[in-house]
């Protein structure tokens, strides 16, 4: 099962042929991921070799999934070129789309989101400045190491990509169903709520942990939606206790305004839902092992 | 990135919404030849960030050229809740006011899109109106593709309740500082007061704008944006080196990879801190994915020349980044900085894993330098880091 990414997933890479782009397809392809082609309208025709895997580059997007029947694309295009590669996947129609890139413009992402609206939300846009997602052993789309954890019972959702990498390896005796890294920017597809929804519904998920961190208001909101909607165990870890008011915090988005988005208010709105909040990463992981009793 | 006013005001000239003219000095004597120009008097406002300045005494009117420049003299240089004025603009006085009004667009993070607010009762923070009077602000939420129409203008206007006699103009004001927001890459264009002035013109005689940092590659106009003078000179250095950087006020000095950990750790510092002390992260300092040996060679390098770090955090969970890079630029840096002939005395506490880490363990050992100690759990560096800066 997991959630939006399995075995059968078939992937393709808008931004295959750049620097970027070759390092995480090779990971990707090593990590058993079913990459089917890569898009560069300048490039089409070709194939590009990964250590013996032949993988063909396509002009657009349509063309990549009426040849292959791709149903995932990541993208690694760079920042002034990301808005018109998500519309073109979302034109495509293609089911998820994976945005890496960080650094883009909130006017981007707005513009991108809006268009997916408008076309019906046929594509779930996770990121943009995400890690990606990873169903351990089946698929690994993004910048995720493959290598840190196995198939498991755990399903995470987190804003950061370290933390989440963090988080799997303190709980990688246990393993993950799905983890998804939803990205920190102001602007973003999938959210926290998406996210628990999804693994509610997953037979193979048996708690989740949220990491959230500040800026915004997406954590209160999970908060609520995990009071009304979630009976599965969560356990949350918030980041960024210490940070100043009014400084961005590396994530574009991460940033207190006057007294709103602070990491106390996120924690409080958290545990008022009855979700255990860990003060470090390492005791965060600790409340999911006794919740698991693993 | 906030502007100051006088920042603001040009873009919104730049866009025509309506403004009165201005321009800023850093100098009193150069206040005499702008009131001369604008007519022998003018308005003496301070550039700062932070609201609530005319109440600190920073806007004063200044009936003759020489008034202006006394003016300008005491403004210069006085501290307004914690901010120097450094700036003054000196501007053209406003006609009559009528009245008072309010209107912004800005980022609408919750629903994903952009937000315009608008209000009758203008003059004062929004916030409080917002808290006293709801009814008196309209929210209207912005398509991101369709933008501001005039017929969307308009409908501000009304869910606003506008006077009539205004609608037309605030209206067309509206439009044109969409066009700011948009052209600009804005997260927040917001006119207080727009003036309604006894001509019956409305005016924007007060504005805040921030722009987006991650739109700057296509605003090469951006970097003169910058407020140079305000850095602290270790983030003016770190941004020379592209480092992602903030200067806090503590005394253990961070290094890490990835916002979220670096964040995260400044947190758990702080946490162990409490038990040493009440020693706290010096700075937030994110040295990113992929990082090379270069890099963190540069971000210790900073660190190394706070005076107020005591000891250093090197906190690293190799995902792209490779550990044996990150142990290969602390040896380097230490290196560097010693061949340089720089006595490098605060202790290192380094913690790496995921890719590569045992690689990079090695490498530290191998190195064998006196100020560098491993501890392989984060919550254990942390609390040897805190209780090293405290010991100092």
């Amino acid at each position: 099962m997991a959630i939006w990414l399995n075995k059968d997933s078939k992937v393709i890479v808008q931004g295959m042929t750049g620097a970027t782009g070759m390092k995480h397809t090779k990971l990707m392809l090593g990590d058993g991921t079913n990459v089917v082609g890569g898009v560069n309208p300048r490039k089409a025709g070709q194939t590009v070799d990964f250590d013996g895997t032949e993988v063909p580059v396509f002009g657009t997007v349509k063309e990549a999934i009426e040849k292959t029947g791709a149903n995932v694309s990541v993208i690694f295009v760079p920042e002034k070129f990301t808005k018109d590669a998500v519309v073109e996947a979302i034109d495509a129609e293609i089911p998820l789309a994976v945005v890496i890139t960080e650094g883009i413009a909130v006017h981007d992402s707005a513009a991108f989101w809006a268009y997916a609206g408008k076309k019906g939300n046929k594509t779930r846009i996770i990121g943009p400045n995400c890690p990606g997602i990873i169903t351990p052993g089946q698929s690994n789309v993004g910048i995720i190491p493959g290598d840190i954890t196995k198939p498991g019972r755990i399903g995470l959702v987190s804003k950061s990509g370290t933390l989440t990498y963090q988080m799997m390896y303190e709980l990688r005796d246990i393993g993950f169903s799905t983890a998804v890294g939803i990205g920190g920017d102001p602007i973003i597809g999938t959210t926290h709520i998406d996210a628990l929804a999804a693994f509610q519904e997953d037979p193979e998920t048996e708690l989740i942990v949220m990491i959230g961190e500040i800026g915004g208001d997406a954590e209160e909101r999970a908060a609520a939606f995990i009071k009304e909607n979630v009976t599965k165990p969560v356990v949350g870890y918030v980041a960024g206790f210490t940070a100043p008011e009014g400084k961005t915090m590396g994530h574009a988005g991460a940033i207190v305004s006057g007294s709103s988005g602070t990491a106390q208010a996120k924690k409080e709105a958290l545990e008022a839902a009855g979700v255990k909040v860990g003060k470090t990463p390492t005791e965060t992981a600790k409340l999911a092992r006794e919740i698991l009793g693993a | 990135m906030d502007l100051f006013e006088y920042q603001a005001r040009d873009l919104f000239a730049k866009h025509d919404v309506p403004v009165l003219a201005g321009e800023v000095i850093d100098t009193p004597e150069a206040a005499r030849e702008i009131t001369e120009r604008l007519g022998g008097k003018s308005v003496v406002k301070a550039q700062v960030k932070v609201g609530g300045r005319g109440k600190a005494g920073g806007v004063k009117l200044a009936a003759t050229p020489d008034e202006a420049v006394a003016r300008a003299t005491d403004i210069l240089g006085m501290d307004i809740k914690g901010h120097t004025v450094h700036k003054v603009m000196i501007a053209e006085t406003a006609p009559e006011i009528v009245e008072e009004y309010y209107v912004s667009f800005l980022l609408d993070r919750a629903n994903r899109t952009f937000l315009s607010i608008a209000s009758v009762e203008g003059g004062m923070e929004i916030e409080e109106v917002a808290a006293t009077r709801p009814e008196a602000v309209a929210k209207t939420p912005i398509d991101a593709i369709d933008g501001v129409t005039p017929e969307k203008a308009r409908e501000i206007v009304a869910a606003a309740k506008f006077p009539a006699e205004v609608a037309d103009k605030v209206a067309d004001v509206l439009v044109k500082l969409w066009d700011t927001f948009i052209k600009e890459d804005a997260l927040l264009v917001e006119v207080n007061p727009l003036a309604k002035v006894a001509s019956g013109d409305v005016i924007a005689l007060d504005g805040k704008v921030s722009l987006d940092d991650n739109a700057e590659f296509r605003h090469p106009d951006f970097e003169a944006l910058h407020d140079k003078a305000a850095a602290n000179p270790l983030e003016a250095a770190a941004k020379e080196k592209n480092l992602n950087y903030v200067k806090l006020d503590g005394e253990v000095g961070i290094i890490g990879n990835g916002a979220g950990l670096v964040m995260s750790t400044l947190d758990v510092v702080a946490y162990a801190g409490e038990n040493h002390g009440g020693v706290k992260p010096a700075n937030f300092l994110d040295i990113g994915g992929g990082a090379s040996a270069q890099v963190m060679a540069n971000g210790l390098e900073i660190i190394l020349g706070d005076p107020d770090v005591k000891s250093v955090f090197v906190n690293v969970f190799g995902g792209i980044t490779a550990c044996d890079e990150v142990a290969n630029g602390i040896v380097q840096a230490l290196k560097l900085l010693e061949d340089r002939g720089e006595k490098v005395e605060k202790p290192l506490v380094v913690r790496l894993d995921g890719n590569n880490a045992e690689l990079g363990r090695k490498i530290l050992t191998d190195a064998n330098h006196p100020l560098v100690q491993r501890v392989d759990t984060m919550d254990g560096a942390a609390a040897k880091a805190a209780e090293l800066a405290a010991a100092k």
